[in-house]
């Protein structure tokens, strides 16, 4: 159905009315099916609901995550403070919702970074084949056989903590996976007729690959995207529990949990919390992105 | 034995490969690892004398000619920045018990996973595949050490129920295995799911249903096969999340295996322990791979014939009658 949607899109002629009509029918047709699933709509919901929470942080706590407040510290959840406080009597719900805000900020440059060099390594590998498809594969091959977890942390421990180095890190890792499934993407269209027709009347490589081919992997990549988000969260939060990635003061659930571990035999809010806010998230996106991928298309469902 | 030989060739490049950015990776890092092992207070001379006993003072080239050689060679990976102790046997010697914790996560993964991805296929749209189906989305949401802080504060500090620091007696290794295993268990769920479902929608799955077959034979015979074998090659990849898993686990259970070592290396900025670390789990998982690809092509009659395996003589398997028809 959406290939075929997709393919008359292309065949016609891209300034018509009808080609208009198509291109929303198709997306009505992706916003339907999506609206039809149930577990979608949740995941959508927890990721809108955690991306309003972070972004009106201040707003909804009068807290600053950096207050600290001695005698004030390590209190059980109350009205104040929601979810307690930390070992230096900072609010720890202000925290979580900081936290957020450096997650989702590293996981979405760290997507975006992976994305944008996987779409040139992948495109290139499966429009031109042959030897250049050969040797990118083989470099694919090599980043494959690093598990990513321990990729990001070998680049982690080079690179050293901080924001961007640990986006870096975690990209490294999803070039391999993006490039990988926008070259076989690529490869399938690159057979279609209107790629024939195009290279016929004269269009360069380039232009073939940007305005014809790239446009049809966009599915795949989104769902691909959202996917890796909810695995860039879970490996910030891994980076960090183990002293890479983001570090103390800058709150990061990964390290609130860590220095939660401290304080683990008698109070339970400083390890409950951040586990739960990082189990949330990665929830969250695992199930809109299936449901993308469902919406996007139907044949690969089981 | 062609196509074991192909495989094995092509281990080779790879884990020169993996060597080689592992090695530019460290070689870059900001740092100054002669300074850190002389410690407070220098002459330029000793600084200099020990960049030279370091093999520092050569170009990038040489020092990973160098490293190659001696990894290849003498199965030399190096010393750490701090103590004497050759790498590698300190890895030895730590080997067997991180293997253990792998090798015994990989089996629950495989002996949980396994059976409910396939109760969930096989009862498609009934209670039991939606409740199995939310519990491994549940579950591959729960990254692993959340999961066994999480275990650790339950079963460990409220109920007291288990230990939570090392691997004195059999009990001290539930919370570590059941905890590595866990997120690959979802996985392997839904990946059994998946492919359950794609072969009971086979054509030969129908014509067993005509012949009459019981629906018990059909699963266990026909489909429970066909569905086994995509299945092992992902054993690689549980492989890799164990592993990787195993530095941060190992550290919560203060279990002494590679992934403490690891650690210890990540905080000190040891970088050849680190760099000797990421090589050996790399090579395990390579290893993996090779071994599934292996098995899998003596289980896989189309990659047999594609190769041209020969096996003895032996009656010829009848479980794979759609692929058979499968091969071009």
């Amino acid at each position: 159905m959406l290939r075929h949607l997709v393919k008359e899109k292309k065949e016609s002629n891209p300034r018509t009315p009808e080609d208009i009509s198509v291109k929303k029918a198709l997306w009505q047709d992706v916003l339907a099916r999506f609206l039809k699933n149930k577990s979608g709509i949740v995941g959508f919901s927890i990721v809108v609901i955690m991306i309003l929470l972070i972004i009106f942080a201040p707003v909804i706590t009068r807290f600053d995550y950096d207050a600290q407040s001695f005698p004030d510290r390590l209190l059980y959840p109350s009205a104040l403070h929601p979810f307690g406080t930390d070992n230096f009597g900072r609010d720890l719900f202000t925290r979580m919702l900081y936290g957020g805000r450096i997650s989702f900020m590293i996981a979405f440059i760290a997507t975006l970074i992976s994305a944008a060099i996987g779409t040139v390594f992948g495109s290139v590998a499966g429009y031109f084949g042959g030897v250049i498809d050969m040797i990118i594969s083989r470099f694919l091959d090599i980043l494959m056989a690093i598990p990513s977890l321990l990729l990001a942390i070998a680049i982690s421990a080079a690179l050293g903590s901080g924001p961007i180095n640990t986006a870096l890190a975690l990209s490294i890792g999803g070039i391999a996976i993006s490039a990988r499934i926008i070259r076989a993407t690529v490869m399938a269209i690159k057979t279609n007729e209107y790629i024939e027709a195009a290279k016929a009347t004269g269009s360069r490589n380039l232009r073939i690959i940007r305005k014809h081919i790239l446009p049809n992997t966009f599915a795949p990549l989104l769902v691909n995207a959202t996917m890796s988000i909810g695995g860039s969260i879970m490996g910030i939060a891994g980076l960090s529990f183990i002293g890479l990635g983001v570090k103390p003061p800058t709150p990061e659930w990964g390290s609130i949990l860590n220095v939660g571990r401290e304080f683990i035999r008698d109070f339970w809010p400083m390890t409950v919390f951040p586990a739960l806010f990082i189990m949330l998230t990665i929830f969250g996106f695992n199930l809109f992105g299936d449901a993308l991928r469902d919406a996007l298309d139907p044949r690969l469902k089981d | 034995m062609l196509y074991i030989i192909k495989r094995l060739i092509m281990v080779i490049p790879i884990m020169i490969g993996v060597v080689i950015i592992v090695f530019t990776l460290t070689y870059f890092a900001p740092g100054d690892p002669v300074s850190v092992a002389l410690g407070e207070g220098y002459t330029q001379e000793e600084y200099d004398a020990q960049a030279e006993f370091m093999g520092l003072d050569k170009t990038y080239i040489e020092q990973l000619a160098s490293y190659l050689m001696h990894l290849i060679t003498k199965l030399d990976l190096g010393k750490s920045y701090f103590s004497n102790i050759p790498i590698e046997s300190e890895l030895m010697s730590r080997f067997p018990v991180s293997a253990m914790l792998g090798l015994f996560g990989i089996v629950l993964t495989v002996l949980i996973g396994i059976p409910l991805g396939i109760f969930s296929a096989i009862k498609q749209y009934t209670v039991l595949d939606y409740g199995l189906t939310a519990l491994a989305l549940v579950m591959a949401a729960i990254p692993g050490f959340v999961l066994a802080i999480l275990c650790i504060v339950l079963f460990g500090v409220r109920l007291r129920w288990l230990p939570i620091m090392g691997l004195e007696t059999p009990r001290h290794w539930i919370l570590p295995i059941a905890t590595s295993a866990f997120p690959g268990i979802a996985a392997m769920m839904r990946m059994t799911r998946t492919t359950m479902l794609e072969v009971i929608r086979q054509d030969y799955i129908t014509t067993a249903r005509s012949k009459g077959l019981k629906e018990n034979a059909i699963i266990v015979k026909h489909a429970l096969k066909n569905c086994l074998i995509p299945l092992v090659t992902i054993i690689g990849g549980s492989m890799a999340m164990v592993l990787a898993g195993s530095i941060i686990s190992e550290n919560i259970f203060s279990i002494r295996g590679i992934g403490t070592y690891m650690y210890g290396g990540i905080s000190s900025r040891d970088y050849p322990v680190v760099m000797a670390g990421v090589l050996v789990m790399a090579f395990v998982v390579c290893v993996v791979n090779l071994l599934v690809d292996i098995l899998y092509a003596f289980v896989d009659p189309r990659i047999k014939t594609i190769y041209g395996i020969r096996k003895n003589k032996r009656k010829k398997p009848a479980v794979m009658p759609g692929a058979e028809s499968e091969v071009v």
